[in-house]
C-alpha cells in the first residue's frame, strides 16, 4: 500500500484558470471548507492566454445590443447545437459576471464617457468584447487570483488529481501527486467541481500549453460520468505558421476585430467566396460594404472576415489545398493596410510583440502569415445547465471541460464569459449540494490503491519506450486523421492507431526519481490524452454529417436529423460506448429568437467543391 | 554535431548541489531557448524538470537565467548567440532549487497574501463606474506584469541576501502596491504599509528589475519612485506628522524605520 497524504475539505475545486478561480470563490463566500487545486503555479492557467476579450451584451458601445441578441448569436454560432438553456443563462449573466471583475479592480478599456469599451468578433452582431487590449486574459485571470487570495481559500499549487473516488455512485474524493515532491495526494471531498479546461495537447498544432491533456474529460469517463459533442473541436483560424518553433501559437481574431483582413497569394480577400447561406444575411457581399462596415456599422453589412471560427477555418485550409496559401503554408492576415502603426501597437500590443520578437515581423508594416491552429474542445462533461451538475451525483464541472453551451462551433469572447457566468454556477451548488451531505462520505481503500498502483507503475519499467516518443506519435495521428476535414476511413484508422499506442503508452518507462519528473507525468497524461482521443475519433465517426467545427468530407452537409442529436460517449465495463440521444428542444417563446429553424443550403467548403479541398 | 545542431549547458541537480550538462540535439528554424530545452527533454532527459505553459511570454512560468541574465526561455532566440558561443541555462538564483530549471518561489505568493485587497469606493449615482482612459493608463501598465518573478530574481536585496527577504517584498509587490495605490475607484490606504512591512525603503532605485522586465514596465520610474514620494510627503510632511499626533493616529505599523539593508 502506498503513502499518501489526506485532506477533508467540502468543495474541491480542480483547476485555477478563470472557471476555477471563480467556482472557489463562490463556495467560499457560501461559507464551506474550499479547495483549490491546479497542475501549476497560480494564475498561469490557460485563461492567461486569453487575448480578445469577455463577450457580454452590456449595449456600452451599441444600445440595440441585449442579451436576446447574444443568445441568438451564440446559438447560430454553434450550429443550433447548443444546449439553449446554458447558451440563455450565459448571454444573461455574462453583463454582470464582466461588472463584478470591476467591482474587484480590473480595470478594461474604456469608452469616451468612461464606461467599458467593447470590441468587434466573429459571430457577434456588434462590438460585445469587454476587453484590455490583447491581454483580456491576464488582467481577468489576475483579478480572480487576487481575489481568491483575499478570500483566504486553500490552494494547493503544482498538485495534479489524475483519478476520481466514488462512493454509493456519487462523487467521494480525487487521488493524485504533488508535482514538486512526487508524493501522494488524497482529498476527501463532498463535491467536486472539474474545471481542468480541454484536450489540445492530442494534436501536433495547437495553442494550447502542457496542461491541456484532457484530465477532467477522462477523469469524469472513468467515473461514470456522460460526454458529449466530443466531435466538436475548434481550431481556431489564426496560429502562426512561422517560424516553425511557434507554429500554432494564437493570434488574436481582435486582429479581425480592429480591422484586420485575410488574403491568399494572390491578394485576394478571398472569405467573400465562403459565405455560407446561413450567415448571408448578415454578412456583407462586397469588399466595398466590408470596407465601409469599420466605419458606419448601422447601414452595412460586416466582412466575412468575421465570420464564425469554423467557417474561416476551413476557408483558409481550402485556399492552401488549392495552392493559394503563403509561404509557408498559411494564408496573409494584414492589418498594417488599413490602420496606423500608433492604433495597432496600442490596440493589439501583444500580438506587435509576440511578431517582433519570435518571427522578426514588423505587423504594423507587413501582413501575418496565419494558419489554423487546434484551439478549443466544444465537447466535454454533459451537465445540467442550471448547476453544471454532471451525470454523477456531486460532480460538477464548468469551462471548456463541460458542453453544451457552445454547441458545434464556440464564438470568440464567449469563452472567457462561459468561465465567469458557470464558474460561479458551479462553485453555488457544489457548495449547496456538500451542505446536505451530512458527513465526509467513507474512503474506498481499494479505489485509491488502484490508483496509487497505477501511477507508480511506469517506475517499475526502467527500460520501457519514452513517453515522449508515443506522445509524438499520438499528436501526428489527431493532426493527420482527426483534423478538420475528416471522413470514415481515416477516422477508424485513427481509432486502430491509438488502440496500438494505448499498447504502446502502457508499456512506456520512467527514470529518475517522483522529484518534479515531467516524463513521469507525461506518461500518465498520455493515458487520459489517449482515451480523450478515442473519444472524439469515435465520436466523430458516429456523426455522418458536418456542422461547426466537425466537418466530414463523405457528409458534407448539415443534416437536420442530426442536428436535433448530441452525441453521448460513456465508459461501460472499460470500453467507451457511443449512442446518440436527443438535444433538449428550444422552448417556442425562444425560438423566435434564433432566426430561422435550421442552418441551409451549403457549407463554407464551397466554392471550391468539398472534394478538392481534401487531396 | 553539425550545422544544423544546437548545444546548451543546462544545470542539472537539486538542493543539494549540481552541474551543467551539455546536450546536442537538432536544430528547427527560429528555435528559443524553451524549444531546445523541450526536445532534449523527448530525446535526453524526460526528466529534466522545466516550468513552462503560454510558450509566448504571456504566463511568467518559464524565467530562468540564460548566461547569467534573468531571461524568459520562451521568448529568447537562439540566433541572438552567435555561433559556437557556449550557452548556459540555470535556475533563477533568488529562491531555492527544487530540481533542474524549478526554483520554489513560494516567497512570491507568501508576500501576495500581505497585501490589503482592493477596496473601491461607492457607484456613482446612477450605478456605473466611471473611470476615462487616461485616468487608467499607468495602472493598466502594472497590470501587464505576468508574475514571471524576474525582477525579484534580480534584485540585490534579497538575491545575494536571504536574511532580508522576511522585511522585503520585492519590486513586484510595489508594482502591485503602485497599481492599488493609483487605482481611480480604490480607497484602502497602503502607503505606511508600504515602507513598514514591504521594505520599500531598502531599494536605492539601481533599475536592475526595470532593466529585466519583459512586459517593459517601468518599474522603478513608475511605481517605486512614485510610492517613495508619497512615502516621504506622508512620514516627513511636519504637518501631516503634527496633523497625526493630534487625531492619535499611528505613523506606522509599529515596525518602525526599516533596518538599512546588508547590501
Amino acid at each position: 500500500m502506498a503513502e499518501y497524504e489526506t485532506h477533508d475539505y467540502d468543495v474541491v475545486v480542480i483547476g485555477a484558470g478563470g472557471a476555477g478561480l471563480r467556482a472557489a470563490i463562490e463556495a467560499s463566500a457560501m461559507g464551506v471548507k474550499t479547495a483549490l487545486v491546479c497542475k501549476s503555479l497560480l494564475g498561469k492557467a490557460h485563461t492567461v492566454m486569453a487575448e480578445g476579450g469577455i463577450a457580454a451584451a452590456m449595449g456600452n458601445v451599441w444600445k440595440e445590443d441585449n442579451w436576446k441578441v447574444h443568445f441568438r448569436d451564440t446559438m447560430r454560432g454553434g450550429k443550433l447545437l447548443n444546449n439553449w438553456r446554458m447558451a440563455q443563462l450565459h448571454a444573461q449573466e455574462a453583463p454582470d459576471r464582466v461588472l463584478e471583475l470591476e467591482e474587484w479592480g480590473a480595470l478594461f478599456d474604456r469608452t469616451k464617457d468612461g464606461l467599458i469599451l467593447q470590441r468587434d468578433f466573429g459571430g457577434h452582431r456588434y462590438a460585445r468584447l469587454a476587453h484590455v487590449g490583447d491581454r483580456t486574459g491576464l488582467e481577468m485571470i489576475r483579478t480572480l487570483q487576487n481575489h481568491a487570495v483575499h478570500r483566504g481559500i486553500d490552494v494547493f499549487m503544482e498538485c495534479t488529481l489524475y483519478r476520481l473516488l466514488t462512493e454509493d455512485g456519487a462523487v467521494s474524493g480525487a487521488f493524485g501527486y504533488w508535482r514538486q515532491s512526487g508524493k501522494l495526494v488524497l482529498f476527501r471531498a463532498k463535491a467536486i467541481v472539474l474545471a481542468t479546461g480541454g484536450v489540445g495537447k492530442a494534436w501536433k498544432i495547437t495553442s494550447n500549453s502542457w496542461e491541456y491533456t484532457g484530465d477532467g474529460h477522462g477523469m469524469a469517463l472513468d467515473a461514470g460520468a456522460d460526454l458529449i459533442d466530443m466531435e466538436m473541436t475548434q481550431f481556431h483560424p489564426t496560429g502562426m505558421v512561422w517560424p516553425t518553433s511557434v507554429r500554432g501559437i494564437l493570434v488574436t481574431e481582435g486582429v479581425r476585430g480592429d480591422g484586420g483582413t485575410l488574403k491568399n497569394s494572390k491578394d485576394e480577400r478571398f472569405m467573400f467566396r465562403y459565405v455560407p447561406d446561413f450567415f448571408r444575411g448578415e454578412t456583407a457581399d462586397t469588399e466595398e460594404e466590408a470596407d465601409r462596415w469599420y466605419e458606419d456599422k448601422r447601414n452595412n453589412r460586416r466582412t466575412p472576415d468575421l465570420l464564425p471560427r469554423d467557417e474561416v477555418a476551413r476557408a483558409i485550409n481550402a485556399e492552401v489545398k488549392a495552392g493559394r496559401g503563403s509561404p509557408h503554408g498559411g494564408v496573409f492576415l494584414d492589418i498594417a493596410s488599413r490602420r496606423s502603426s500608433d492604433y495597432i501597437q496600442r490596440r493589439l500590443p501583444s500580438m506587435y510583440h509576440q511578431f517582433m520578437e519570435l518571427a522578426d515581423v514588423d505587423i504594423t508594416k507587413t501582413a501575418m502569415e496565419v494558419g489554423p491552429t487546434l484551439h478549443y474542445i466544444m465537447g466535454g462533461v454533459r451537465v445540467d445547465a442550471d448547476s453544471t451538475q454532471s451525470t454523477v451525483p456531486g460532480l460538477f464541472a464548468a469551462g471548456e471541460v463541460a458542453a453544451g453551451m457552445h454547441g458545434a462551433n464556440r464564438l470568440g469572447g464567449n469563452s472567457l464569459s462561459d468561465l465567469l457566468v458557470f464558474g460561479r454556477r458551479a462553485g453555488l451548488y457544489a457548495a449547496e449540494y456538500a451542505k446536505r451531505v451530512a458527513k465526509m462520505p467513507r474512503l474506498d481503500d481499494r479505489q485509491v490503491d488502484t490508483a496509487a498502483t497505477g501511477m507508480l507503475a511506469p517506475f517499475e519499467r526502467t527500460e520501457g519506450e519514452n513517453p515522449y516518443a508515443v506522445h509524438s506519435d499520438l499528436t501526428e495521428t489527431m493532426h493527420e486523421l482527426v483534423g478538420i476535414i475528416r471522413t470514415r476511413a481515416e477516422l477508424e484508422e485513427a481509432i486502430t492507431r491509438i488502440g496500438r499506442l494505448r499498447e504502446r503508452a502502457q508499456r512506456v518507462g520512467v527514470k529518475g526519481s517522483r522529484v518534479y519528473n515531467p516524463g513521469w507525468h507525461l506518461a500518465l497524461d498520455l493515458l487520459t490524452m489517449l482515451t480523450v482521443s478515442e473519444a472524439v475519433a469515435m465520436a466523430a465517426l458516429m456523426r455522418q454529417e458536418s456542422r461547426g467545427g466537425h466537418t466530414r468530407d463523405d457528409f458534407p452537409k448539415p443534416d437536420p436529423e442530426w442536428g436535433k442529436r448530441n452525441v453521448v460517449v460513456r465508459r461501460r465495463d472499460r470500453q467507451l460506448v457511443l449512442k446518440s440521444e436527443p438535444l433538449p428542444e428550444v422552448p417556442a417563446e425562444l425560438r423566435p429568437l434564433i432566426g430561422e429553424d435550421k442552418p441551409t443550403g451549403k457549407v463554407a467548403l464551397e466554392p471550391v467543391a468539398a472534394a478538392s479541398a481534401k487531396e | 554535431m553539425t550545422a544544423a545542431d544546437v548545444s546548451l549547458s543546462v544545470w542539472r541537480g537539486d538542493a543539494n548541489g549540481g552541474a551543467f550538462v551539455e546536450y546536442t540535439v537538432p536544430a528547427d528554424e527560429g528555435m528559443v531557448v524553451l524549444d531546445v530545452v523541450h526536445r532534449i527533454q523527448a530525446t535526453h532527459a524526460p526528466d529534466l524538470a522545466v516550468r513552462w505553459n503560454c510558450k509566448a511570454g504571456k504566463c511568467g512560468s518559464c524565467s530562468a537565467e540564460i548566461n547569467g541574465h534573468p531571461k524568459l526561455m520562451c521568448m529568447t532566440r537562439m540566433n541572438t548567440f552567435g555561433p559556437g558561443e557556449e550557452i548556459t541555462v540555470s535556475p533563477v538564483k533568488t529562491f531555492p532549487v527544487v530540481k533542474d530549471l524549478v526554483t520554489d518561489v513560494s516567497f512570491n505568493y507568501e508576500k501576495a497574501k500581505t497585501i490589503p485587497a482592493f477596496k473601491p469606493k461607492p457607484k456613482e449615482a446612477d450605478g456605473t463606474r466611471r473611470m476615462y482612459q487616461e485616468d487608467i493608463e499607468r495602472v493598466q501598465e502594472f497590470h501587464k506584469c505576468i508574475e514571471c518573478f524576474l525582477c525579484q530574481d534580480v534584485c540585490h536585496v534579497i538575491r545575494d541576501h536571504e536574511e532580508n527577504k522576511p522585511s522585503f517584498s520585492g519590486p513586484r509587490y510595489f508594482v502591485r502596491l503602485a497599481a492599488l495605490e493609483m487605482h481611480p475607484l480604490d480607497t484602502n490606504d497602503r502607503i505606511d504599509l508600504a515602507r513598514a512591512k514591504h521594505g520599500l525603503g531598502y531599494c536605492n532605485i539601481t533599475k536592475c528589475c526595470t532593466d529585466v522586465c519583459p512586459e517593459d514596465i517601468h518599474i522603478t520610474d513608475n511605481a517605486i519612485i512614485p510610492l517613495k514620494e508619497r512615502i516621504v510627503s506622508r512620514t516627513y510632511d511636519p504637518i501631516a506628522w503634527a496633523l497625526r499626533r493630534m487625531r492619535g493616529k499611528p505613523a506606522d505599523f509599529g515596525a518602525g524605520e526599516p533596518e538599512p539593508p546588508s547590501a
